[in-house]
């Protein structure tokens, strides 16, 4: 028995240390646990991004059997499209809002749900705030587009009823302030997610800190300000980076509520691509601005990657 | 002093009780819409009044115009499907990257959870195009290869780390008793994942019962979509009849706000485990 198990641990270590490169043992367990993944990502993620590259060097109306090959052309044509650029734009409010809306107001209710955890109320309140991310995005912009409705509406008769019908809009129809409705409503929907996501990071707080704080004379404000926040700004950093990089690909809410419109005033990097892609089917085009869609956010991701580690290093 | 607490508390529950409103009253107008008559809204009064003559036709029209439930059914096959493969692949894949050391380890799974930032929408033409080229385009299967490919990697990522913090104890028992690696696998560290696996299963089957932009794109016939685009199509159907496509979207959001209610912790911690670590 005592010979079993140390030679079982010399065939551990032994396969640690030296890593082997051969065949043992566990090589057909590897490949064959190795190889659905490996299937599928390389078949749905991989070639797809390099294949969107390729097409982005074709006109092509994604039908007929030939598609003409026109070089660079696509990403010339890209870098003076003003549409590209007023959705890029557009990408850029969304980003900032969302950041500079969802965070605030959900790291407010968390702490606001952390303080009042004794009262049932706070059970209630916790479930219906978070059923907004419950319903899809379709359901959700469908909803939103009843209740921005400038007739019958919900909003402005709410409006109204305040006395504030001056305030009444054509909330999805006016090319100035459609983008900030449906931004609204992005928040709406997402707010909830970081709220819980806040609320945790705050629970998973030792009480001695909280307790050590208030000998000290702290009140309950100056513990937040003080202790919490900067003891949870790990997830408030992933949360901002959670935020960046789904604002910069966001699709889902513009396209059932505005589809980019009126007249590209919504419009996004994503719902542009769509757009060129599949009903003015230009294949070719469409993988341009899915190509320059994903070389944004790589890029954007790996310099907040590398700001907020020196961020990191530095606190 | 408690008076003194409370008070202090009240902008922040004064808050609290605003955004309650907020994040409410949208679905109150929905439901008690629901139930109201095609023209009970359009006669004017107020759209946040309880229904005159409150109605379950609405609900009857929907359910029984045979749609829906065909709807429902076509995203229950492919969420359950999906789930199903992404969970076996995750886990087969987690436990090579948490277990067996070999020189690709660690670059391999470093390529895998890059997949995490890449924007979807990328592969939206390639995908379309090969689905085509395979014969799957406008079929309910045209989903599960996008679906499964986009879950993994963050599947991988957390079922990964889970695996780590299993004890060794128990392989190594095994191992002793002449078990190979795949029998310890599915003996052991299969079941052991258990909290792990059933916290993925959440994540990822409210992901996928949501996703909107593949179906739109890969499936063109009303009745081989899922749930979301159902919505979409009867918004066409019912054009201007209110009450009717609220009670479409009561329905469709049904579903998962029941699950909520009964299972409300483990919902979280699953629609969680994306951002969490």
């Amino acid at each position: 028995m005592d010979t079993t198990t140390a030679a079982a641990e010399r065939g551990i270590t032994r396969a640690t240390r030296r890593k082997l490169p051969g065949w043992n043992e566990y090589t057909p367990t590897i490949i064959l646990f190795l190889l659905p993944t490996l299937v599928f990502m390389v078949l749905f993620v991989v070639w797809p991004i390099i294949n969107s590259f390729e097409l982005s060097l074709y006109q092509w109306n994604g039908i007929s059997p030939t598609r003409d090959y026109i070089g660079l052309n696509n990403w010339t044509r890209l870098i003076s499209d003003r549409v590209f650029w007023k959705a890029f734009g557009n990408n850029l409010i969304v980003v900032v809002l969302s950041i500079a809306v969802q965070m605030p107001l959900a790291l407010l209710l968390a702490i606001m749900l952390e303080r009042t955890t004794n009262l049932v109320v706070a059970r209630f309140l916790k479930t219906v705030y978070f059923f907004p991310m419950l319903m899809s995005s379709v359901a959700i912009g469908i909803l939103f587009k009843y209740i921005y409705d400038p007739s019958f509406g919900p909003l402005s008769q709410a409006l109204k009823a305040l006395g504030l019908a001056s305030l009444n809009r054509q909330w999805l129809g006016d090319p100035g302030i459609v983008l900030y409705s449906i931004i609204a409503v992005i928040c709406w929907q997402y707010i909830p997610f970081y709220m819980i996501l806040f609320l945790a990071a705050l629970t998973g707080i030792p009480e001695d800190l909280r307790d050590a704080a208030r000998i000290d004379g702290a009140n309950e404000g100056q513990y937040y300000r003080y202790i919490a926040v900067p003891i949870i700004s790990g997830t408030l950093r992933t949360a901002v980076v959670l935020s960046l990089i789904g604002s910069l690909k966001y699709f889902d809410l513009i396209w059932v509520m505005s589809e980019g419109g009126p007249n590209n005033a919504s419009e996004l990097m994503a719902t542009y691509m769509y757009k060129k892609a599949f009903p003015s089917f230009e294949m070719g085009y469409g993988s341009t601005v899915a190509s320059a869609l994903f070389l944004i956010v790589m890029g954007v991701g790996l310099i907040t990657m590398k700001l907020t580690r020196r961020f990191e290093t530095k606190v | 002093m408690g008076a003194i607490r409370t008070l202090r508390n009240a902008p922040l529950v004064l808050f609290g009780l605003i955004w309650l409103l907020i994040a409410g009253v949208p679905f109150y107008f929905m439901v008690i819409t629901a139930f109201k008559g095609r023209f009970e809204l359009m006669a004017g009064g107020s759209v946040f009044a309880f229904p005159q003559n409150p109605t379950f036709d609405n609900f009857r029209d929907v359910l029984t115009s045979g749609t829906f439930f065909n709807y429902l059914l076509n995203s229950v096959i492919i969420v359950s499907v999906s789930v199903a493969l992404i969970l076996l692949f995750s886990s087969m894949a987690s436990y090579v990257f948490a277990r067996i050391p070999f020189r690709l380890n660690s670059t391999l799974f470093s390529l895998i959870i890059a997949g995490l930032v890449i924007p979807l929408h990328v592969t939206l033409i390639p995908v379309y195009l090969l689905t085509r080229n395979l014969g799957l385009y406008d079929s309910l299967w045209a989903l599960l290869g996008p679906y499964v490919a986009f879950n993994l990697p963050i599947s991988i990522f957390i079922l990964t780390e889970f695996m780590r913090q299993i004890p060794r104890e128990l392989e190594d028992a095994a191992r002793i008793d002449g078990a190979g690696p795949m029998m310890t696998f599915f003996r052991i560290m299969l079941p052991l994942s258990k909290p792990g696996l059933a916290t993925l299963a959440i994540y990822n089957a409210v992901v996928l019962w949501n996703e909107f932009v593949f179906a739109f794109v890969l499936i063109l016939t009303p009745q081989n979509r899922p749930l979301p685009l159902a919505i979409w199509e009867y918004q066409g159907q019912y054009s201007m009849n209110i009450p009717a496509i609220m009670a479409v979207l009561t329905l469709s959001a049904l579903p998962l706000i029941v699950v909520y209610i009964f299972g409300q912790e483990r919902v979280l911690k699953g629609m969680m485990a994306g951002a969490l670590k």
